[in-house]
């Protein structure tokens, strides 16, 4: 794998390192920004914020409770017992184990999709460095044309306190 | 409430997974020890019967049940007071939330294998499990113990991802602060983390769906173990107020648990600079309301039972008033309303010590709620064939002591290889300057208050 990256003490130099980025002509999807927390308090720790999370965890819900609804009625209607006058499908009962499974099915989803769209396990070679959990915030482009190295490198360096390198 | 930051907090936080003192070893002997021979009077009761406990007739639930409800309360310590701190943006929760977490994961899993015990024969434990049967006996979806099965894996399973999925960018840290064998585990643990803005977002997003998903599970998981009770035809138990009495009570008894926690833990692990006074007074606090919540439902029980007076329930009402149980129900009433209203209550008193004590007699004083709750009732139902006094013997006893054991010795394991305070989250709860800090962002105020 082939990059050029920068190393910032701090998120306003790395905003500004984004920032030039882009006036580099690259777009958001193009930069790799990487952070050992959450930058809320900077713009481009907004980039790829809108996701569908927790509309997948709804449908991820029905399910549950599709399944749970499917389990219940299948199993006591296959195998009838006949318990103290109750109906041999009783609803209140059932509620309780259909309230559980749709929440595990929420709770299921979304972990599954978070696996699925943060790439966790992570697969192949990718920008890294282990600089990163000390405190720095990487901002860099992977895979670059090689006729815009320069260009990306005088971008990145011009920031505030930038450690430009290149792999 | 400040902190150390940045490489300061990593160092920290990272200290005890990368060096191991002699107390380490220590304390894994002696909690192992004492786990080993809990297991031991599991063992024996295996092979040589039930007959060596005190469990008989009428008297078929005694310390193994209340033991499974009374570490399913404490196991509301951790994840649902973390959700619920999650979910209003309490800035004091980033240090406490972990510690929390862990004991709900722990104090499930222990709880759990009671009814297993409880079996006698836990060979046969799998059918527990709602598969179809030609045998005609289960699953009978109507049985509460099929709906404990549900709502106890239900909450374990999301517990466990709860705690987990916030851990992966912490095993990054920890693999690139380490070498060798121990640089390849964390490696494969932290799942490729980078910590792209794509990834924190999912994982933002994610917490906060689970937070919202486990509120409502836990508070389930309670009301069903409350109804393995109040669903029998027994004195003192058909009761509508035992599902919110005993989530109270679980609630309750977990603050205990994890101040008690967060205190051991601050001073093993040096952690004074994370772990403040403040941490401690407002989980005071809210023991102080349960507390007072707590004082609430038990008056509320007792005055209904008085008021209706009928015969069985009046004879069950009085053996805890007077008769065999008494001083059991008067030590409850103190460890569980009495000690914190005067420690919680007055400013002074509500220091790390105060709240640690306070916490103790709390832990004590719910093991007896549930124990009274069992006992008393058990041994005098409705007709006089039914009555009996419960003994529990010494393997019985060494079993309920050896799941503290157990419970010490997780959690010793747990902080050696995972930062007991997610580093992370504290990292975030730094901004760089107010003007910079969005408004929509800004911690809850809550957390700040001082009465």
């Amino acid at each position: 794998m082939k990059a050029v990256y920068a190393l910032f003490p701090n998120g306003q130099s790395a905003q500004e390192g984004v920032n030039r980025l882009r006036g580099a002509g690259l777009a958001d999807r193009d930069i790799t920004i990487l952070s050992s927390q959450p930058m809320e308090d900077f713009e481009f720790g907004h980039i790829d914020k809108k996701n569908y999370m927790w509309w997948l965890a709804c449908g991820g819900a029905l399910v549950g409770m599709a399944s749970a609804y499917g389990l219940t009625v299948l199993t006591e209607t296959s195998w009838p017992i006949n318990v103290g006058a109750l109906p041999v499908y009783a609803w209140w009962p059932n509620l309780i184990i259909i309230f559980e499974l749709t929440l595990l099915g929420a709770i299921l989803t979304t972990v599954v999709t978070l696996l699925i769209t943060a790439s966790l396990p992570g697969r192949g070679e990718r920008l890294y460095d282990p600089a990163v959990t000390h405190g720095q915030i990487l901002v860099g482009v992977e895979n670059p044309a090689s006729e815009s190295v320069a260009a990306y490198e005088t971008a990145l360096g011009a920031a505030p306190g930038a450690v430009v390198k290149k792999i | 409430m400040s902190h150390p930051t940045g490489d300061r907090m990593t160092q920290d936080l990272l200290r005890p997974l990368l060096h191991t003192s002699w107390r380490f070893w220590a304390l894994v002997a002696f909690f192992g020890a004492i786990v080993l021979m809990g297991l031991g009077s599991v063992a024996r009761t295996m092979v040589l019967g039930y007959g060596l406990t005190g469990i008989r007739w009428p008297n078929y639930w005694g310390f193994y049940i209340t033991s499974f409800v009374f570490w399913i309360g404490i196991s509301h310590a951790g994840t649902l007071i973390s959700a619920i701190l999650r979910l209003v943006n309490a800035g004091w929760r980033r240090p406490v939330t972990r510690c929390a977490e862990v004991i709900t994961a722990f104090a499930l899993m222990i709880g759990a294998l009671f009814p297993i015990i409880h079996l006698g024969r836990p060979w046969y434990a799998l059918w527990l499990a709602p598969y179809p049967s030609e045998r005609l006996i289960w699953p009978n979806f109507r049985s509460p113990l099929v709906w404990d099965f549900f709502a106890i894996n239900t909450y374990l399973t999301g517990s466990l991802l709860f705690l987990i999925l916030p851990i992966i960018p912490d095993f990054a840290v920890v693999r690139d602060h380490s070498t060798g064998l121990r640089h390849k585990i964390y490696r494969a643990l932290a799942l490729g983390w980078r910590g792209t803005p794509k990834q924190w977002h999912r994982l933002e997003t994610a917490m906060s769906i689970m937070a919202v998903a486990i509120v409502p599970v836990a508070v389930s998981v309670h009301t069903i173990v409350s109804f393995d009770f109040s669903m029998a035809p027994v004195p003192m138990w058909q009761s509508t107020i035992f599902g919110p009495y005993f989530v109270a009570g679980a609630i309750f008894s977990g603050i205990g648990g994890l101040i008690i926690a967060m205190a051991v833990l601050r001073k093993l692990l040096h952690l004074e600079a994370y772990l403040h006074p403040v941490h401690f007074e407002n989980l005071g606090k809210l023991m102080l309301v349960m507390a007072l919540l707590w004082g609430y439902f038990v008056f509320n029980e007792r005055l209904v039972t008085y008021y209706g007076n009928g015969p069985s329930e009046m004879a069950v009402f009085w053996r805890t008033q007077r008769e065999t149980f008494a001083p059991l129900y008067y030590t409850m009433v103190l460890c569980n309303f009495v000690l914190p209203l005067i420690i919680l209550g007055i400013k002074k008193f509500r220091t790390i010590t105060g709240c640690v004590i306070a916490s103790f007699g709390v832990v004590i004083g719910m093991w007896l709620e549930r124990f009274l709750i069992i006992a008393p009732s058990l041994g005098h139902k409705y007709l006089p064939y039914s009555y009996g006094i419960y003994r529990p013997t010494g393997i019985e006893i060494m079993v309920a002591s050896s799941t503290f054991a157990a419970m010490c010795l997780l959690y010793v394991l747990f902080a050696k290889v995972v930062p007991i305070i997610s580093i992370w989250e504290m990292k975030a709860g730094e901004h760089p300057s107010p003007d910079l800090m969005p408004q929509a962002l800004e911690e809850h105020p809550l957390g700040e208050l001082h009465l």
